[in-house]
């Protein structure tokens, strides 16, 4: 077990919008967080990763509580995040846009950059060969001196992922990194998640409403709505469950 | 790619050594008048170059300038100034016993001025820098008023409003062109290291920088401390060239030109930044010609006072019609050269 939720709860004011939610996540498992918009997905992210303080429960990675920690610290920990919207640095070329994952990996100090200290350039140049390798990883090496923006929609999303890999995470958190794509673009992704998480020792916990990607990809799901959780399992049976089913489809069923 | 390094390398050489020269022969070979403003332009880019790290690298929108300048002259025009020198000329009150004792030599001076600016700049960012938001622009535009009132009703320090006179002028072009080379190239190098890349992290899209675990309030705190370091610094170039200060020269007025030097470079580029301080600063004196009597042959026009203001203002229109991001956008120097090599 790598990610532990207990008894989780995260209330905006009156809004309840997770209620006493409890999952784990076991190691270099992919986890998928589903459920109708509003289920609370993307608030479940944002508290693992710091954004949101839980109004009670806990979060347990690695053995540790994550519950008080900066969102930076978090990610030092080795939890990554991509965002539901790409949210690439629009100034940055793909390859810098990869090393700022890298930034506190660099050991080297302000002063040091000033003054440029020998450690500045063995560490830009260890990290610089870090990230290329990463790129090439994902087959977008070749644009790694394009403006990151300026890449096609899924060859960005790709960036976003492998920014993400750059902080060398143990969890990788992806919310719908499926959005916005064709189905070969989605089934490349789907490949290419599975392969990531055996050559940089991954679990992945996503966010993804194509079934058909999580059915694919995910070893167990989670079905939240409004803030419940109202099925744990495999992905093909959650397509089977009446109450799932319900939360998606309304509950025309039992009238 | 290791040969790209080594062009690059050559090229900032190619650009110091003759900056070097250019300093040398400015110094030797021009008039009063024209070292003047070349020396006027040396400081305005150590300050250009410094708030440009904050306001437009960084994207924190900050109306520091005139406080830090001001703190970084008077801390040098106090070490400068002997003993004899400062009770000979506080007439509102007689200074404190501590401010006579302060001496320093020039290069002292200078770095106290910037430490000085520089731990300020750090009590004021654990207050601004919790909270997101243009919390800064209000706290420094603040701050500058508060310092100018300080020196006002503080004669015991400063002297008040009548200022402090006599400063020993030790700047020349050596000292700001020499500062200023190396301002810029520390600024460089912050921009050009991991650093300068979370700056722009931060400016692009905070949350994500965060995301990839960057300490968004250590890196602010850096770039608003460096700023506020070299700012102290050029203002104690600037007393130093005065040789007279006082509270009346750091208004907000001073930001304001500073921010349409960066604007007009283009935010976040330190080039355009030096290019900003060239043409605002040397613009405005050759410009001079404007303010008088004109014969334009079929009719002569009476002197006009302000007329090169009218004009400055309109070609400051015209550029942010024409390009909205100013001249050189978020890109430097080596960005031209790129993108003429690839076409």
């Amino acid at each position: 077990m790598i990610l532990e939720i207990k008894g989780v709860t995260k209330k905006f004011g009156g809004v309840t919008a997770i209620n006493d939610t409890n999952f784990t996540v076991n190691s270099k498992e992919i986890y998928g967080l589903i459920g109708p918009n509003g289920a609370g997905k993307t608030t479940m992210f944002n508290i693992i990763t710091g954004n949101y303080d839980a109004t009670k429960g806990e979060v347990i990675f690695r053995e540790e509580v994550l519950n008080g920690l900066k969102p930076h610290e978090i990610v030092r920990k080795g939890v990554a995040r991509t965002f539901q919207n790409i949210r690439l640095f629009k100034s940055m070329s793909v390859l810098e846009n990869v090393l700022i994952g890298f930034d506190f990996q660099a050991k080297y100090t302000y002063m040091e950059s000033i003054l440029r200290f020998p450690r500045f350039f063995g560490e830009e140049k260890r990290i610089k060969k870090r990230a290329i390798e990463i790129l090439e990883y994902f087959g977008i090496a070749e644009f790694a001196d394009e403006k990151a923006t300026d890449l096609s929609y899924g060859q960005q999303r790709k960036v976003e992922i492998a920014r993400a890999l750059a902080t060398n995470p143990k969890i990788l958190l992806l919310d719908e990194p499926a959005a916005g794509m064709n189905p070969a673009e989605t089934k490349e992704l789907a490949h290419l998640i599975k392969s990531a998480r055996e050559d940089f020792d991954l679990t992945v916990l996503l966010i993804e409403h194509d079934m058909q990607f999580v059915n694919q990809l995910c070893d167990k799901v989670l079905v939240l709505d409004y803030g419940k959780t109202i099925f744990e399992g495999k992905p093909a049976d959650a397509i089977k469950d009446e109450e799932v089913v319900a939360a998606y489809l309304g509950d025309f069923a039992h009238d | 790619m290791g040969i790209v390094i080594k062009k690059d390398q050559w090229i900032n050489l190619a650009i110091i050594a003759s900056t070097l020269w250019f300093i040398w022969f400015a110094s030797s070979h021009f008039d009063e008048y024209t070292v003047r403003i070349l020396n006027n332009i040396a400081i305005f880019t150590i300050l250009a170059v410094s708030y440009n790290l904050i306001n437009g690298v960084t994207g924190q929108f900050s109306l520091e300038p005139n406080g830090f300048v001001a703190i970084g002259a008077y801390v040098t025009a106090l070490l400068l100034l002997d003993g004899d020198a400062k009770s000979y000329q506080f007439d509102i009150a007689d200074p404190y016993p501590w401010v006579l004792a302060l001496h320093a030599n020039f290069i002292w001076a200078l770095f106290f001025a910037g430490l000085f600016s520089a731990l300020l700049a750090l009590t004021l960012s654990f207050p601004v820098f919790r909270v997101r938001g243009d919390y800064l622009a209000i706290v420094t535009l603040g701050f500058g008023f508060i310092i100018r009132i300080l020196a006002i009703n503080n004669p015991e320090i400063t002297n008040g409003s009548l200022g402090l006179n006599d400063i020993p002028e030790f700047s020349n072009l050596y000292w700001t062109g020499g500062i200023a080379i190396l301002a810029v190239m520390g600024i460089l190098n912050i921009v050009n290291s991991k650093f300068g890349r979370a700056m722009k992290a931060v400016r692009d899209d905070e949350d994500a920088a965060i995301a990839m675990g960057v300490n968004t309030f250590k890196i602010k705190t850096f770039a608003f401390c460096t700023s506020a370091f070299l700012e102290g610094v050029g203002g104690g170039l600037l007393a130093a060239l005065l040789t007279s200060i006082s509270p009346d020269l750091f208004t907000f007025f001073f930001t304001f030109q500073l921010l349409i030097i960066i604007v007009l470079g283009g935010l976040g580029s330190t080039t355009g930044a030096i290019i900003g301080t060239v043409l605002v600063i040397g613009g405005a004196e050759w410009m001079r010609f404007l303010d008088e009597p004109m014969n334009l042959g079929f009719i002569e026009t009476p002197a006009l006072p302000g007329m090169r203001m009218v004009v400055f203002s309109l070609i400051l229109i015209f550029v942010m019609l024409f390009a909205r991001e100013g001249i050189m956008g978020k890109g430097e120097l080596k960005d031209l050269f790129k993108r003429k090599g690839k076409k």
